[in-house]
């Protein structure tokens, strides 16, 4: 007669289901169908779909990616440590090392402009996590991941590193402009 | 094989020895791990208070990487063990298959979480539970979960040699109990993630001693994940199984139907290997088609099955207690619930809390896009502390409050204390939840030392209202931790100085279970069908603010940047 009993209707499964069980169990259903759908009505209509394209890659071969693409676009350097600031080429591809305990270089993009933004992390696992936007998305090592962005609004962004990676993850604090 | 059963006389639940004492000392070792993991707990939430920030980077870490090892795996799944032996060899009433087996793993779960303890506060080891790769702990680390996790598969083995042993001596007539049929499912499921937390953990263990050199990192992550979060599974459907448990003996709750509750279970089964999707869905690794599709469980099947238990756990209470006549408007039947026996204030509350908090905002957070506004924010913690601890940590806490005098046969002290206990802990708690997930809607990191990011080129200033949330969370965490250090004190308070009481009859045969006659059915049953308009109310309450929750998210994403 009760949940820690045998059931007392040898034929449980003949017992028909309240017609208010039922319906909740319809309603469960289709919410869920709705929310999948959700997922996908996004992918073809909403505006933030993290990309899908990313590559194997080793921490040697991207830094030299990024190496070359720093030497390339550098507009001038900030800070003490002389951080490079990258002026990314509109509509082009810019690179963002995550490695302990910083994000490499400092990126200046322009509102409105679609970047592709290669990233990916020469040790550890990071995490990035775009401030005060919030955005966050994990850094892995041995992948290049190439995120499409748009920035919408003209400000100084930080990008904290949201993934454990050691006693200076609390340090590891990059800037974004979007001019 | 010589063994005796005692039939206690408060609950007339039937004990046989051996599989007591294993209960027993599960259940102990698990209140000795949950103390740790609360002193952890205490040192952690002094830290993140950012007027407070009592540790220095190093010793954080370490502290919070016992956090969540102590607390999550090594509570849990000793407890788990008894609760398994419960539901098989008491609520089936017979002996426990090879107990020295059931022996053997308890004592590989103690070697092994002391030694991953021990490789933790060394020092070498702060790697977080996650332990992802390439950061590498010391190998003891590793070999410590993995002779923990080796332990739980013996005992789970025990659990269904158990079932066997109950059909052939017939102890039982016809099927499995729905409490025993949701352990089971916690067993199965609990079997498919140990293999999956072997098929990872065994090689990073050879990889720490050098004999592998590599191990793809994302790779890793998505089978560690595959342990990470079937193991989730099998707390849901542990703590779903005490809910059931507990309506049943407080109220002597029948479910509302079997076969609806029995199939949510086994929706449980069908539907979670490949849910450690939604751990993943702000890596680079995966397409986004293999993320929509298993982190919707394949159409969200595991949610549905939540939902209806959400449904038919209350439900049995309402249909119970208006059988009783407490059938007056909506909420008699509650109002009139026995809130100061702490087995049910507790039961209900984590019911609650399970589903108002730690649901919505899993579903939320596991949808595809809306995760990148959350991924790794202290929205995570803050999400999980309102399922596995309101959840599965409050409903052990209240089962307990049951065991204490039926398994231990001790009185618990203190009664008023264990009255206030369970809304001490299971309100601070969730209120420690919400305000953790409003930090991270603010963007705040988990596992972040200090907010204020000293010795970083640049400077960050979060926005007042984050700091606001982190001092709530200072603030709640800490009565948290009295709430829940207050259980312990009252559990072992009881265990040493509780007035002892009557074992009851011993015998050396098992006392089979009745068969139920038709009498007793129609008695149970009858023809008085009785509506449940309460729980209705409840559970539209909760789809509502589910739904709301739910597009205000997608608000919020289209607002960020543009990303494709
Ligand atoms: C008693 C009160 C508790 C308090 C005040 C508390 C507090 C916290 C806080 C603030 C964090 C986040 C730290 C961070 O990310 O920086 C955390 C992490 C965590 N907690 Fe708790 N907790 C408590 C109990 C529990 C219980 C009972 C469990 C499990 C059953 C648990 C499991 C975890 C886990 C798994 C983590 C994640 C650790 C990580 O990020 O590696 N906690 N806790
Ligand atoms: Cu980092
Ligand atoms: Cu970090």
């Amino acid at each position: 007669m009760s949940a820690i009993l045998p059931p007392s209707e040898r034929l449980w499964w003949k017992q028909p289901i309240d017609k208010v069980e039922w319906a909740w169990i319809a309603i469960a259903f289709v919410w869920g169908m709705i929310m999948f759908a959700m997922m996908i009505y996004w992918h073809i209509y909403g505006k933030q779909n993290l990309s899908n394209e990313a590559y194997k890659t080793t921490p040697e071969l991207f830094a030299a990616k990024a190496e070359k693409f720093i030497a390339e676009n550098t507009i001038r350097t900030e800070t003490e440590r002389n951080i490079p600031v990258v002026k990314v080429p509109a509509g082009g591809d810019g690179y963002l090392i995550a490695r302990l305990w910083d994000w490499y270089p400092i990126l200046e993009l322009e509102k409105g402009q679609t970047y592709k933004i290669h990233l990916s992390s020469l040790d550890y696992n990071h995490g990035f996590s775009l401030q005060p936007v919030n955005i966050n998305i994990q850094v892995i090592p041995g992948y290049e991941h190439v995120v499409k962005m748009t920035p919408t609004k003209e400000g100084t962004y930080a990008i904290v590193c949201n993934e454990y990676c050691g006693i200076g993850h609390h340090s590891m604090l990059g800037r974004i402009y979007v001019k | 094989m010589a063994t005796t059963y005692r039939t206690c006389p408060v609950s007339g639940l039937q004990f046989e020895d051996q599989a007591e004492k294993l209960m027993r000392w599960n259940a102990v070792a698990g209140v000795l791990w949950l103390l740790v993991g609360g002193i952890t707990a205490l040192l952690v939430i002094l830290t993140r208070w950012p007027a407070i920030k009592l540790l220095p980077a190093d010793q954080f870490y370490l502290i919070l990487t016992a956090h969540g090892i102590d607390m999550l795996i090594l509570w849990i799944l000793f407890f788990e063990m008894a609760v398994l032996y419960f539901a098989s060899s008491t609520l089936l009433r017979c002996r426990l298959a090879t107990p020295k087996i059931a022996w053997l793993g308890f004592w590989l779960m103690v070697v092994g979480g002391i030694m991953t303890n021990v490789a933790i506060f060394q020092g070498e080891s702060s790697v977080m539970f996650t332990s992802y790769v390439p950061m590498q702990a010391a190998w003891h680390f590793y070999l410590g979960i993995i002779l923990v996790a080796v332990g739980a598969l013996l005992g789970t083995a025990v659990f269904f040699g158990t079932l066997v042993v109950a059909k052939r001596d017939k102890t039982y007539q016809g099927s499995l109990p729905l409490v025993t049929f949701g352990a089971l499912t916690a067993a199965i499921i609990a079997t498919f993630t140990i293999l999956a937390g072997a098929g990872i953990l065994v090689p990073t263990f050879f990889w720490s001693i050098g004999l592998i050199k590599e191990i793809d990192a994302q790779l890793y992550r998505m089978v560690w994940w595959g342990l990470g979060h079937s193991s989730q599974q099998i707390n849901v459907a542990a703590h779903v199984s005490v809910w059931y448990l507990t309506a049943a003996v407080i109220f002597g709750a029948k479910p509302l139907s079997e076969k609806v509750s029995r199939f949510a279970f086994l929706l449980y089964i069908l539907f979670l290997q490949l849910a450690s999707a939604h751990h993943l869905l702000s890596d680079p690794g995966m397409s986004a088609e293999w993320k929509v599709l298993n982190t919707s469980y394949f159409m969200y099947f595991a949610v549905m099955a939540s939902m209806i238990h959400g449904f038919t756990v209350p439900g049995a209470i309402e249909a119970a207690q208006r059988r009783k006549g407490y059938t007056n408007g909506l909420f008699e039947w509650l109002r009139k619930a026995p809130w100061g026996n702490p087995v049910f204030s507790g039961m209900f509350i984590s019911l609650v809390s399970f589903g108002f908090l730690g649901g919505i905002s899993g579903v939320v957070l596991g949808t595809e896009q809306i995760n990148m506004l959350m991924h790794n924010t202290f929205y995570v913690p803050g999400h999980f502390h309102t399922t596995v601890v309101t959840g599965t940590t409050l409903a052990f806490m209240a089962i307990t409050y049951l065991l204490v005098p039926v398994l231990f046969r001790r009185e618990m002290i203190l009664p008023k204390l264990c009255q206030i206990q369970p809304y001490l802990f299971g309100i601070s708690m969730s209120v420690l939840g919400l305000v953790m997930m409003g930090a991270g809607t603010l963007g705040v990191s988990r596992r972040h030392w200090d907010m204020a990011f000293s010795g970083a080129p640049f400077q960050y200033e979060w926005p007042g209202a984050a700091y606001l949330m982190m001092g709530l969370t200072g603030i709640f965490g800490v009565i948290a931790v009295i709430g829940g250090g207050l259980w312990i004190l009252l559990v072992v308070g009881s265990l040493l100085f509780g007035k002892k009481l009557d074992g009851g009859k011993v015998s050396d045969k098992p006392t089979p279970i009745p068969a139920a006659t038709q009498a007793a059915s129609a008695v149970a049953h009858g023809s008085d069908h009785v509506g449940v308009p309460g729980t209705v109310v409840l559970a539209l309450l909760l789809f509502v603010s589910f739904v709301l929750y739910y597009f205000v998210n997608w608000k919020y994403l289209s607002e960020v940047w543009l990303l494709s």
